[in-house]
């Protein structure tokens, strides 16, 4: 089911554009905002709300590297694996957080605190190497403060 | 030294407010084509300036837009899509400017519609961009406050509005027509040309996208004119440009710069040279869809043209630093993954050549690569070239492979005959 707040701004998306359906990907994006995924059952929620079916809109959310299809933990550490970063590094830190998470990427820790996913590029490639846990963006990373970093995030 | 685009871009500081964005002659070449100029004058204007597409296509602003049809007849609304999606791997020029000046792009995008007469616009940023979409939040809500955006704006007549749209992440945005797909809430796939977008584009309507340093560029040439922004550049190129570099230099970093200044200059004199215990081994001029350049090209400059000539592109104009302690294979592997990973999987060459591509190359890295693998690469770098792929996303990821087989040969056979990678450590790419 879809709250009165999501439909709310679920219509004020549809109001910007010709047809409801052009508004699923910002409609999909509210839904996640409040889960944190987008499960099957919210899926067909949005898909019959803007008029597609649901296998159309599956077909949109999962085009896209940011609409998660599975639970993801509270906090989702984005590791930059682009050139700059690989060039840089980065390598060093995907083994730390690999050990010290005990997850790999795709994976969500045991107590659901983090999920940690790659990613490129983050766009700061001066500043390489870098990292991203859920809005906030780290650069010129070592390992050596990564436990200092990850301990911010409950 | 004239930086237009950065001069108000203090790092570390708030950008300017729209007050003090005005005090510094913010906006004046709004007022000044709305009273002064017709949209076809402002076309030509942009045309004569001779500035061209700084997304790395390089084709001329003002030809593009000239392609937009005008008058009555013409079908409405139209739409003007900055493209702020700034996702190729070692490119990160746009975010000074989107994180630094956003009312900047924002005037630069007024001047742009009134050249078209489009009434609708706007501004598709990256996800991963989150100061940026604060700011330019707060400069689009501050402009239609002051009356440069909206109905008719500062009386002229002309109305424009404009949106904010944060992608999902998806590298194929960046392609025009693909980026017109995700806006309109589909998989963003790219679409056949012709029609191009400028005849139909975002939801069937006359629509022109144009790049962040661009549109950034118009206020400057609507103030100063065409022969000032000409003789900013060094060589036949006009204009300033965002140049930046990444890798194993001493001080990386982005800087407004002449057009055509030499290879070198940038990598010695901006970005410090190599770190100590590095040595240069090659380059991407212009993003991870650029053929390598070497030592022989350094005193080339940069810009267009002399790129062009040397078997590359410019690109972005972000150069990726290739040192003598990183793998070349693993760097091109690095690449390879990336691209096969976001090719949208529309047309059969990319979607099954990349993954092809990425696969013999982890054999390769990981010291099982047999002596044809490379004969099968050079042929993916002739069936996946231009022309032979629904869009330039598998020939821009050929760029990078080709250059690699002619510059770095010798280490992608050694990694074969000796069984392993040299540099001892193959890159392992992710799921």
């Amino acid at each position: 089911m879809l709250t009165t707040e999501e439909i709310q701004k679920i219509n004020h998306e549809i109001s910007q554009v010709p047809s409801p359906k052009n508004a699923c990907i910002e409609a999909l994006k509210i839904v996640q905002q409040n889960d944190g995924w987008v499960s099957d059952e919210r899926l067909q929620d949005v898909a019959a709300y803007v008029g597609m079916s649901t296998a159309e809109l599956d077909s949109v959310a999962t085009f896209y590297n940011l609409i998660f299809r599975q639970p993801v933990g509270r906090h989702v550490i984005l590791l930059c694996d682009s050139i700059s970063c690989y060039v840089m590094g980065y390598e060093d830190l995907r083994d730390h957080l690999y050990n010290k998470l005990s997850i790999q990427y795709g994976q969500t820790t045991a107590d659901g605190r983090f999920t940690l996913l790659p990613n490129c590029c983050l766009g700061t490639c001066d500043c390489a190497p870098a990292l991203m846990i859920d809005n906030d963006l780290y650069r010129n990373l070592t390992v050596e403060q990564l436990d200092e970093i990850l301990n911010k995030y409950t | 030294m004239e930086k237009p685009l950065t001069q108000h871009i203090v790092p570390g500081r708030q950008p300017l407010s729209l007050k003090e964005y005005e005090q510094v002659g913010g906006y004046q070449s709004v007022r000044k084509v709305f009273k002064e100029m017709t949209p076809a004058e402002v076309q030509t204007l942009v045309k004569d300036s001779n500035l061209r597409g700084r997304g790395g296509a390089g084709f001329n602003t003002g030809l593009k837009w000239s392609f937009v049809p005008m008058g009555p007849d013409a079908a409405t609304p139209k739409y003007l899509v900055a493209n702020a999606d700034e996702m190729e791997p070692g490119t990160f020029k746009d975010r000074l400017l989107l994180e630094g000046n956003p009312h900047q792009l924002i005037e630069g995008m007024i001047v742009a519609a009134y050249a078209i007469q489009a009434s609708i616009s706007y501004v598709f940023l990256r996800w991963a961009y989150k100061l940026a979409a604060q700011e330019i939040t707060k400069a689009i809500h501050e402009a239609y406050e002051a009356g440069y955006l909206g109905k008719n704006i500062l009386g002229s007549g002309f109305d424009l509005e404009m949106h904010l749209h944060t992608g999902v992440g998806r590298y194929m945005c960046g392609e025009e027509t693909a980026l017109l797909n995700a806006l309109e809430g589909k998989r963003a796939n790219p679409r056949a040309k012709p029609p191009f977008p400028q005849v139909s584009g975002l939801f069937g309507k006359p629509t022109i996208v144009n790049n962040v340093e661009t549109l950034c560029n118009l206020p400057h040439i609507v103030n100063k004119g065409a022969e000032w922004f000409k003789k900013l550049g060094l060589t036949e190129d006009a204009g300033t440009k965002l140049y930046g570099v990444s890798g194993r230099v001493k001080t990386p970093g982005c800087w407004e710069l002449p057009m055509g200044i030499t290879i070198r200059e940038l990598l010695e004199d901006y970005a410090g040279g190599m770190q100590d215990g590095y040595l240069f081994k090659g380059l991407l001029p212009g993003g991870a869809s650029t053929d390598f350049l070497v030592a022989e090209h350094l005193d080339l400059p940069m810009d267009y043209g002399a790129i062009q000539a040397a078997g590359s592109r410019l690109g972005t104009g972000t150069m990726i630093i290739l040192d003598d302690q990183t793998c070349p294979v693993g760097f091109v592997h690095n690449l390879q993954h990336f691209f096969a990973q976001e090719s949208c999987g529309f047309c059969t060459p990319c979607r099954e050549g990349l993954p092809w591509v990425e696969k013999i190359l982890l054999a390769i890295d990981k010291g099982e690569g047999k002596p044809e693998h490379l004969l099968t690469l050079d042929f993916h770098t002739k069936y996946l070239g231009p022309g032979n792929t629904f869009c330039a996303l598998a020939p821009g990821a050929m760029e990078p492979l080709q250059s690699a087989l002619k510059y770095f040969r010798e280490d992608f056979e050694r990694h074969i005959h000796e069984h392993h990678c040299p540099w001892s450590k193959a890159w392992q790419p992710s799921i």
